[in-house]
């Protein structure tokens, strides 16, 4: 008895502080910010003017806003059709004994490494009209194809899933290959021997034993694409005619630079919710199966 | 001096009692040193962190503690984007510094409100009334609430050799002006205008514009009294701004130009000579020596023309628009600090910052001290104005001026219409109630 009020002791005196901090700057922001979100303040001086859902009518009748969520859909979707293929494709070749191996992957990973906003504004100089892009551009004579990158709003969104693409490939390829080293060797041998070719190595066993790799890196991507800020605030600021807002930078737009504080949180609530929605539909659908597979697999092995 | 003290005491009780009230005061004062005067600390936040604007004002703030035994003044010298994210940090909290910088406006409205600014037309009524009109945007409901220490223009700043390069021999005086320069610039095959739409406000600017020639003055007043946009005066400055922008005089990319930062920037493009002119206030010279290696910025070919008349328009073609800033007390601070900014506004105070350059002085004894040529002229221009009207958007406070700058940087990207402004406008205005 007195072992088990000992245990439980220990274990409040381990958790308290870890649950406290996550208490105070999590639940509680997110509550205020629910509680915020009825009134129409400008952050200064006493909030007395109760609109009810008003804010969150007014949020989701914004086609600013509802632009803004498409936005990060699309950048979702894009994210992982390009960089899946390519990742896997990067890591595959990777993979496999060759000369400068270790000098390539460091090449790959290191916009990773870089600073968002370090690469943003590198990249923010290169794309700038005349800038060295276009005269790379120029100098392989394909001129006729330069295009105001950042200053056109057709063209924004994809100048900066580019950029984002250059950066998080990295992690997609040292996830891939991380994963690759969990694939018993035994495996490709077995395939060798029964005569399989390179191509259907990969096909049969590679790719289906990187399975929980790969879903775990869509889950990443997912909710960094949802989360993104900083690289869009660098090159575009939301820009050009709100072209490449995301939400986050929606929430900046009304919150900090209009004193909107009551509506941005009806905002950041909105953006809570949508992210939750979406996560669990991935926990539901996508990631359940690794946790299905677990014991699948142990009783196989038995 | 004695009134200095009679005041200081009735300021230290109030500022003792404020502190007891709330631990977070912003006076910082309180240990009595004896019958002959107390310590008082003033923080003092102000964004001149360069030289000579820097040291100049250590040394204003070391003469004010001489002349006042027992004033202490804690000065902050920012960067003008870190103290715009402090003070908006800081009147979220109420701790705000003792004397800081206003805009005017709607900003200043929406302070005053919230009770975080110290009514001053009583402490301060000589100053008030020595620096005149000028003060108007810094009062609110006839109450002044700061003292304006720069007030500058907006205008076209241009590259006078690029002018001549093109044949034009007269800086544009109406719009018809305008657009034969523009096409005498194109035809000589250099960019007429540049404009940082990436900032949106650069770019409102010419809307502002637009509608102080299309509107008489009690029209913009009523307006603004009202918050009614429904005079057909803002459509039609909007239907110009769309006329001037399907002619495509703008740098290319100017949806993603931003206004001064780094030599792609719209100031950057005038000072480097990739672009003719810019619309910008009183400060770009400044800005172009900063993006130019010698320091120099456009040099010997800076000119500056104000913005065109309008044919047919209704307001006074030769108004100007500009702004400036002001210095403001907190509420609850002590009565020195209103005697310190009435000495930041005095005779030499503002002479010794015309002769630095700081700025437009506001306070007519320091018109002549005024040593930058084009700041002269500019001063010149400002005082013969018949009037000089905000910023809108400082005018209106962040979110109505929020609403109204985006609005107008989608008529330059062509996606919305003249109306599209005036409805943004006014479903912002309606939504404040």
């Amino acid at each position: 008895m007195s072992g088990q009020v000992r245990k439980r002791l220990e274990i409040f005196f381990f958790v308290a502080p870890a649950l406290v901090l996550f208490a105070l700057f999590v639940v509680v922001p997110v509550v205020q910010a629910g509680r915020y979100s009825v009134y129409r303040w400008n952050g200064l001086g006493p909030m007395d003017n109760v609109v009810g859902l008003q804010n969150y009518v007014d949020a989701l009748g914004d086609q600013v806003f509802t632009g803004a969520v498409m936005n990060n859909l699309t950048i979702i979707v894009l994210s992982i059709l390009i960089q899946l293929p390519l990742g896997l494709l990067i890591a595959l070749l990777l993979n496999r004994e060759m000369k400068g191996r270790t000098a390539l992957r460091v090449i790959i990973f290191v916009p990773y490494v870089l600073a968002e906003v370090v690469a943003g504004v590198i990249w923010l100089m290169l794309l700038q009209p005349r800038g060295p892009v276009d005269a790379i551009f120029d100098a392989l004579g394909l001129g006729g194809l330069k295009q105001l990158w950042l200053g056109d709003p057709d063209i924004a969104l994809y100048t900066v899933m580019f950029v984002l693409t250059w950066k998080y490939l990295g992690l997609a390829v040292i996830l891939f290959l991380a994963g690759l080293q969990g694939v018993p060797p035994d495996l490709y041998e077995a395939a060798q021997i029964d005569g399989a070719s390179w191509w259907q190595v990969q096909r049969k066993i590679t790719i289906p034993l990187l399975g929980p790799t790969i879903r775990t890196w869509g889950f990443l991507s997912m909710i960094g694409s949802l989360q993104l800020f900083d690289m869009v605030w660098i090159l575009t600021g939301g820009g050009p005619a709100n072209s490449t807002m995301t939400m986050a930078t929606y929430l900046i737009n009304q919150g900090t630079n209009r004193s909107l504080y009551g509506y941005s949180s009806a905002v950041a609530v909105l953006v809570f919710v949508i992210s939750l929605v979406l996560a669990a539909i991935y926990q539901g659908f996508v990631l359940r199966r690794d946790a299905q597979d677990t014991p699948r697999t142990k009783k196989v092995k038995r | 001096m004695t009134r200095n003290r009679a005041g200081s005491a009735v300021a230290l009780t109030l500022s003792v009692a404020l502190l007891a009230a709330c631990s977070g005061g912003t006076a910082d004062n309180g240990t009595d040193t004896g019958s002959d005067g107390e310590d008082v600390t003033l923080t003092w936040w102000h964004n001149s962190n360069a030289e000579p604007g820097q040291g100049y004002y250590e040394q204003v703030a070391a003469d004010f503690e001489a002349e006042n035994p027992g004033v202490t003044i804690e000065i902050s010298a920012l960067a003008h984007e870190d103290m715009l994210t402090r003070l908006n940090a800081a009147f979220q909290t109420g701790d705000t510094p003792d004397v800081y910088m206003e805009r005017g406006g709607g900003e200043l409205a929406a302070h005053v409100e919230a009770g975080l600014t110290k009514d001053i037309s009583e402490g301060a009524a000589d100053t008030v009334e020595k620096l005149g009109g000028t003060v108007a945007a810094w009062q609110v409901d006839g109450q002044t609430y700061a003292l304006p220490f720069s007030f500058g223009l907006v205008g076209f700043w241009y590259n006078e050799a690029l002018f001549e390069q093109a044949g034009i021999s007269e800086a544009p005086e109406t719009m018809d002006d305008l657009y034969a320069a523009v096409d005498a610039l194109e035809a000589a095959d250099i960019e007429p205008i540049a404009v940082g739409a990436g900032d949106g406000w650069p770019a409102a600017h010419y809307w502002y514009y637009l509608a102080l020639r299309h509107c008489s003055e009690d029209v913009i007043n009523n307006a603004v009294a009202e918050r009614d946009f429904s005079d057909p005066c803002f459509v039609a400055a909007g239907e110009s701004l769309q006329e001037l922008i399907e002619a495509e005089p703008f740098n290319t990319g100017f949806l993603a130009t931003p206004a001064q930062e780094g030599p792609t920037s719209a100031s950057g493009l005038l000072a480097t000579g990739q672009v003719a002119m810019e619309l910008a206030g009183h400060w770009e010279p400044g800005v172009m020596q900063g993006l130019t290696e010698d320091g120099e910025g456009l040099g010997e070919d800076t000119g500056w023309f104000t913005f065109p008349a309008v044919e047919g328009g209704e307001g006074d073609q030769s108004a100007a628009l500009g702004g400036g800033d002001a210095w403001a007390v907190s509420e609850g601070s002590p009565d020195v600090a209103v005697d310190f900014v009435e000495y930041l506004l005095s005779d030499e105070v503002q002479i010794g910052f015309a002769e630095n350059d700081m700025g437009l002085p506001t306070n007519p004894a320091a018109n002549d001290a005024v040593s930058d040529p084009a700041l002269a002229d500019l001063l010149a221009i400002r005082d013969e104005a018949p009037y000089v009207q905000l910023y809108f958007d400082t005018l209106f406070g962040e979110n109505i001026g929020g609403a109204m700058n985006d609005e107008i940087v989608l008529l330059f990207s062509g996606s919305t219409t003249p109306q599209g402004i005036v409805d943004a406008m006014q479903a912002a205005a309606d939504q404040e109630g």
